[in-house]
């Protein structure tokens, strides 16, 4: 059972779909899951990921605890320093301050997704030439900000860089590393862009 | 946090039939950029949650004749890409450009702007928005450098919403929606001192959610936000100000001050001062000025009586194209 | 030749594809997870706690008690209780359905208020050289100041904590911690059973700065939470708010300095009054006047106050930023008052200090980096508009050297290298510069060599601290690497029909001195090794520092800002770094450790504080939000210069880690007074302690700033 349903005349309780992706049933009323567990499902770097959850969980616990997908760091836990940071449907966003149960019917991509099927993407050997890590808890973060920076601005200025890594931050001061990663990392991808013809939008 | 129940409302009136009587019965979850750590601290801990980010009449940006509709679901990447916010509401681009993480844009929403709490780190702690204790205020004999200068009453926290100003400088309304009824509020009325430690700082209440924002066909508008950090960081104070002019001279202006009060505070005093003449260094200064000349600071921030002054000076220059 | 080259860091791929899995990613099979109830009062006695409800709640596989009734704490965020659940949101449900009783007790949390501190300031010593009063009074020109540098918080990325797997009579603990080889004895002694019950891995670990020795309270709890649970793993980490508040905090300063001297920029006396607090039990004095020790004329006396605030812990250069603060502050002030450059003031000062000939050519490559002799004015001669530009000048020295460690290299029959070290790498590069010490011996590239760092079972490393661990590591790594490859030329040598001592290893060969013609390559060499592997052990012992380490560095930087002195906002242009470490092993990790140290302490110029609350004993912006760190665009350009010079070089390896992390502080203050033409006395130098300081503290309302 994990759905009570709400609505105008909810009183009574209903019987919940078998998943959260469901969403109402056929007298308006919406369902409500939990606070009991609920089976979800995430689509995570292009496969579906299946686990139970209460509503409370956040995507970032979810990925790390239930998917082992621990480069998202948990870190000020409060939508504010970009470690956890993830793309979803292709935009940054901070992954500690997402629910799970929110996050379904969505693309989640994880710096897992940038090194998949043997592949490694440009921004990963960029960080690593300009030494943008130290001890490296940010970088994953720092990463995917780059990411999703990039596909959206694919020839930036370096002031543009700034700006659109402002919801990052990195203690042990690997910001100049950083700065230059992602300029290069951006030549990388418009060289290989313009190789295949494709854009990375 | 405390576990919740997920509703995940396809259609207003789905929302509005789960939502509550009080809000420890149920909340709306847009973003959740504040709600989430508000839950994660237990500063709320609402029983169940409407998810209203897939309602499609809470989407949408769309020019009127009288001016520009927002949904409130719309999020301030949305905003910021609009091309008419951009061109003819330089105000509400700024403010929204001055929320500098772009996560926080790409999640955070035009409705949960204005519904955010306040970042009073009493109120965080679970002191309750008047941050009171044993009948006394603790913002007074405490740490106070980020509070109010324009307190009300007890209210000394200063509104969080980046939103709040502007919209009350561009005349703006906002649509509030229950079950039973609509109603439209203008955007200073939205803003309410709490009276009591348990009350929000917001007219909406409990079983309405916000659908919409109306803006009326703007003067020339400016916002101008003091804030230490260009990483994300909350301003220390803001002016917004929306000028109609004649030829070089204002016909009407609008002063708004923010973070500074429990609500936006409208300097209406320093917008008259305005009126009939042409904005300058001068001028500009003035008003900044009068803008400040009722602020009442705490023990640790006079200092921001300084930069609600020069904030007002700068968004003023700004609005009129004068170069300081 | 490897050294001196600017390498990639050889774990870069893994940290940054997410791949690198540091102590708070470890997930274990039917793992739990732990959560920490603490105290809300600042100063409190327990009168009662009840676990019962709380005990009986979903997923609760143990609770543990630590302060018990009867119990007194001494600072709010102190733990009470420690809980272990299925789940880390069931662990926080038991965490708050336990019951306590505190009877609440007067605290005192603000000590840069010392006239409030009454019994809590405590006498911490006193030191008279010479006659600074006489100075004083008869002095061409003198200053007096006041200065103060708040209480910071280590802020690691990745919080304090464990995973802890107690089976049997074997622990498996993996910890974030800066000393692999030694934290598992903590523990073990914590726990009262034998240390070499404890195996210890930690591949990475998400930054310590000094705060990350013990095994802690958090550590043992782990381990009886794992115990008691008949053996499941049990992952407790502190979150943010307990990370800030419990975890670690660099002590305070706060000083009232008199400087006096010459005209002609000689100092004469220096007189302080100084207190602190690194906590509870106070706060030592920061080593004033720093650098410039050898002033005739001394008065010292400081007073250590007690608070009730979570503890100090080594903080990257332990009192160094205090100390170069206060001293380089008062010293530019008194520059100031006689109307003479700073920096030269301080080359005219230089036979005070341990090194002048070091400093003066660091001072004037700064100044040229920083184009000082353009950019410079005299205070407050900053020109029209309301962005006035400043520079900053202040300097640095450290000890740091080579702690004992120790290094196994195995040079297997088919070729490959094995490097073994019970080191870690806090994110400074260890793993990298082991390496390329070891490829540099052997005439191989740095990517022929497997190192295996992190873990207790491999030659003993120190804990890293204090800007040793390279200068121990690289040295140990040469010695092993030396003698493993000795061996391997005995056993060459009858091939190339040359004796071992003639022999050498370059470019993948091992061949005859100076005779290309007559080598074999490496892997062929090997072939010759046998059925086991050549193994050379090696060990750097700071008491017998024969190697690649000695110690001792100075550097200097300057800072170049803009202030908007109508919102006292102040922006980062730029700041230059000439920084000696001794020899440079890595220049690109070293260069990165050295921005790494401005940056940390651009945060700490201008924005970092921990802010108690009188009212409620609290430690408010225990968060990141208002507990502020400079992000990508704050920091300005970073221009770093490491003084590589045949005399540093002949030194060897020394360390970094600190060094850098020193005077960025003081140089930004100076730029800003530059700048302004007013001291800030109070650092972090955010819009309220600009203004308060151009303006006053009221901030005068009739008149307008604007």
């Amino acid at each position: 059972m994990q759905g009570v349903g709400v609505g105008s005349a909810a009183t009574g309780l209903l019987v919940g779909p078998e998943s959260a992706e469901a969403q109402s049933n056929s007298q308006g009323n919406v369902a409500a899951f939990g606070p009991a567990a609920v089976p979800i499902t995430l689509q995570v770097n292009g496969r579906p990921l299946k686990t139970s959850i209460e509503p409370r969980e956040t995507l970032l616990d979810t990925l790390r605890n239930k998917f082992d997908l621990t480069g998202a760091k948990r870190v000020c836990d409060r939508g504010t320093c970009g470690a956890c940071t993830v793309l979803i449907d292709g935009k940054v966003q901070y992954s500690c301050t997402v629910f799970a149960i929110d996050a379904q019917n969505k693309q989640i991509a994880t710096i897992e997704s940038l090194t998949a099927n043997g592949k490694m993407h440009p921004i990963v050997p960029a960080f690593v030439n300009n030494d943008a890590q130290q001890c490296g808890y940010c970088t994953p973060g720092f990463v995917m900000a780059a990411k999703g920076f990039l596909d959206r601005n694919p020839n930036p200025t370096y002031d543009q860089v700034k700006d659109g890594l402002g919801g990052n931050l990195c203690r042990c001061g690997t910001y100049v590393g950083v700065r230059k990663a992602v300029l290069e990392a951006a030549k990388a991808l418009r060289a290989a862009n313009t190789l295949s013809g494709v854009t990375n939008a | 946090m405390n576990n919740f129940a997920y509703v995940n409302a396809t259609t207003l009136s789905q929302a509005t039939a789960a939502l509550g009587k009080n809000w420890s019965e149920a909340m709306v979850l847009a973003g959740g950029t504040d709600l989430i750590g508000l839950m994660k601290d237990y500063v709320m801990s609402p029983q169940r949650l409407v998810n209203i980010k897939g309602i499609k009449e809470l989407q949408g940006i769309s020019k009127t004749s009288k001016g520009l509709q927002i949904g409130a679901a719309v999020t301030f990447d949305a905003l910021a890409a609009n091309a008419t916010v951009r061109q003819m509401y330089p105000s509400l681009y700024e403010a929204v450009m001055g929320v500098t993480s772009p996560q926080i844009r790409n999640m955070g929403t035009v409705g949960g702007d204005l519904c955010q709490r306040p970042r009073c780190w009493y109120f965080r702690l679970g002191h309750g928005v008047l941050a009171m204790k044993d009948g006394k205020s603790l913002v007074d004999g405490g740490e106070n450098k980020y509070h109010a200068i324009f307190p009300k009453g007890n209210a000394k926290f200063v509104s969080a919403s980046s939103l709040g100003p502007v919209l009350v400088a561009l005349g703006a309304t906002i649509q509030l929606q229950s079950s039973a009824s609509t109603r439209e509020v203008p955007a200073a009325d939205f803003f309410v001192a709490p009276a009591s430690n348990e009350a929000r700082e917001i007219a909406l209440q409990p079983n309405e959610l916000v659908v919409s924002i109306n803006l009326p066909n703007p003067g020339k508008n400016a916002t101008y936000e003091v804030r230490q950090k260009d990483a994300l960081d909350w301003p220390l104070a803001t002016a917004s100000v929306n000028l109609t002019m004649k030829g070089n001279t204002v016909e009407a202006a609008k002063i708004v001050l923010g973070h500074v009060g429990p609500v936006p505070v409208d300097a209406s005093a320093a917008a008259k001062s305005l009126v009939g003449k042409p904005i300058s260094e001068a001028t500009a200064m003035a008003a900044g000025e009068a803008a400040v000349a009722g602020a009442q600071p705490l023990s640790q921030n006079a200092y921001k009586i300084q930069l609600a002054r020069v904030a007002v000076k700068r968004a003023l220059l700004a609005a009129a194209g004068v170069k300081a | 030749m490897v050294l001196g080259k600017r390498i990639n860091r050889l774990d870069g791929i893994p940290k940054s594809s997410g791949k690198a899995k540091y102590p708070s990613d470890v997930n274990r099979p039917g793992m739990l997870f732990g959560s920490i109830l603490t105290c809300p009062h600042a100063h409190a006695k327990v009168k009662s706690i009840d676990t019962t409800e709380a005990a009986k709640l979903p997923g609760v596989a143990g609770i543990r008690v630590t302060s018990p009734a009867g119990a007194e704490i001494q600072w709010a965020g102190a733990e009470v209780a420690w809980i272990a659940a299925d789940t880390e949101q069931h662990a926080i449900d038991a965490m708050r359905a336990i019951r306590v009783e505190y009877e609440v007790l007067p605290h005192f949390v603000k000590e840069e208020r010392r006239a409030e501190a009454g019994p809590r300031a405590r006498p911490a010593g006193e030191q008279l050289t010479g006659d600074p009063d006489d100075d004083y009074s008869k002095a061409e020109a003198k200053i007096a100041g006041y200065y103060a540098i708040p209480v910071l918080t280590h802020c690691c990325l990745e919080p304090h904590g464990a995973v802890v797997e107690w089976k049997g009579d074997k622990i498996e603990y993996w910890p974030s911690s800066q000393g692999v080889s030694v934290v598992g004895g903590d523990l073990a002694q914590q726990l009262g059973i034998p240390a070499s019950q404890i195996h210890v891995s930690m591949d990475y670990m998400g930054g310590g700065f000094g705060s990350k020795f013990p095994s802690d309270l958090w550590g043992r709890e782990a381990a009886q939470l794992s115990k008691g649970s008949g053996g499941r793993a049990v992952k407790m980490f502190l979150d943010r708010a307990s990370e800030l508040t419990i975890a670690g905090v660099r002590p305070s300063a706060y000083a009232n300095i008199k400087v006096a001297g010459k005209k002609d920029g000689t100092i004469t006396s220096w007189q302080s009054e100084s207190w602190a607090t690194g906590g509870f039990t106070g706060g030592g004095m920061p080593p004033i006047p720093y650098i410039f020790t050898n002033i005739p004329n001394k008065k010292l006396n400081h007073t250590a106050v007690s608070v009730n605030a979570g503890g100090a812990r080594a903080w990257r250069a332990p009192n160094h930023q205090q100390a170069c603060f206060l001293t380089f502050s008062a010293i530019e002030d008194f520059a100031a008052e006689i109307g003479m450059d700073p920096a030269e003031v301080l080359i005219k000062n230089l036979g005070y200090t341990a090194r002048a000939p070091l400093y003066e050519r660091q001072i004037r490559k700064a100044q040229e980096m920083a184009n000082w002799k353009q950019l410079w004015h005299k205070r407050g001669d900053s020109g029209r508009g309301p962005v006035k530009r400043g520079l900053g000048i202040a300097l640095s020295t450290w000890g740091g050297g080579g702690n004992l460690a120790e290094c196994r290299i195995k040079i297997h029959p088919d070729g490959s290298v094995e490097l073994e070290q019970g080191t870690q790498d806090l994110g400074v590069g260890t793993r990298t510069v082991v390496t390329m010490v070891a490829a540099e011996t052997f005439g191989l590239k740095v990517t022929d060599i497997t190192t295996k760092i992190g873990d207790n079972a491999y030659p003993f490393g120190s804990p890293s601290g204090g800007s040793t661990t390279v200068g121990g590591v690289t040295s140990s790594t040469r010695k092993a690497a030396v003698n493993a490859l000795d061996e391997l030329f005995q056993k060459v040598a009858p091939a190339l029909d040359a004796p071992a001592d003639q022999l050498e290893a370059v470019g993948g060969k091992i061949q005859v001195k100076g005779n290309p013609a007559k080598s074999i390559t490496w892997k062929q060499a090997c072939a010759k090794i046998g059925t086991s592997p050549i193994v050379g052990n090696g060990r750097h012992d700071p008491k017998n520092p024969m190697g690649l380490a000695s110690q001792g560095v100075g550097g200097v930087q300057i800072a170049d800002v803009s202030v908007d002195i109508e919102t006292g906002v102040v922006k980062m242009n730029k700041m230059v770094a000439v920084q000696d470490c001794g020899l440079v092993v890595n220049e690109k990790t070293a260069e990165s450790q050295v921005f790494g140290g401005i940056i940390m302490n651009i945060c700490g110029a201008l924005m970092e504080e921990r802010v108690m609350d009188q009212m409620t004993g609290r430690f408010l912006n225990a968060d990141m939000e208002f507990y502020k760190l400079a992000g990508i665009k704050d920091i300005g350009e970073i221009e770093v210069h490491m003084d590589v010079h045949p005399d540093n070089d002949k030194r060897g390896v020394i360390g970094l880690g600190e060094p850098c992390a020193i005077s960025t502080i003081a140089a930004i203050g100076n730029a800003v007074a530059n700048a302004i033409g007013v001291r800030v006395p109070r650092v972090p130098l955010s819009p309220d302690h600009v203004l308060t300081a151009l303006y006053g503290e009221k901030m005068d309302q009739n008149r307008s700033r604007a």
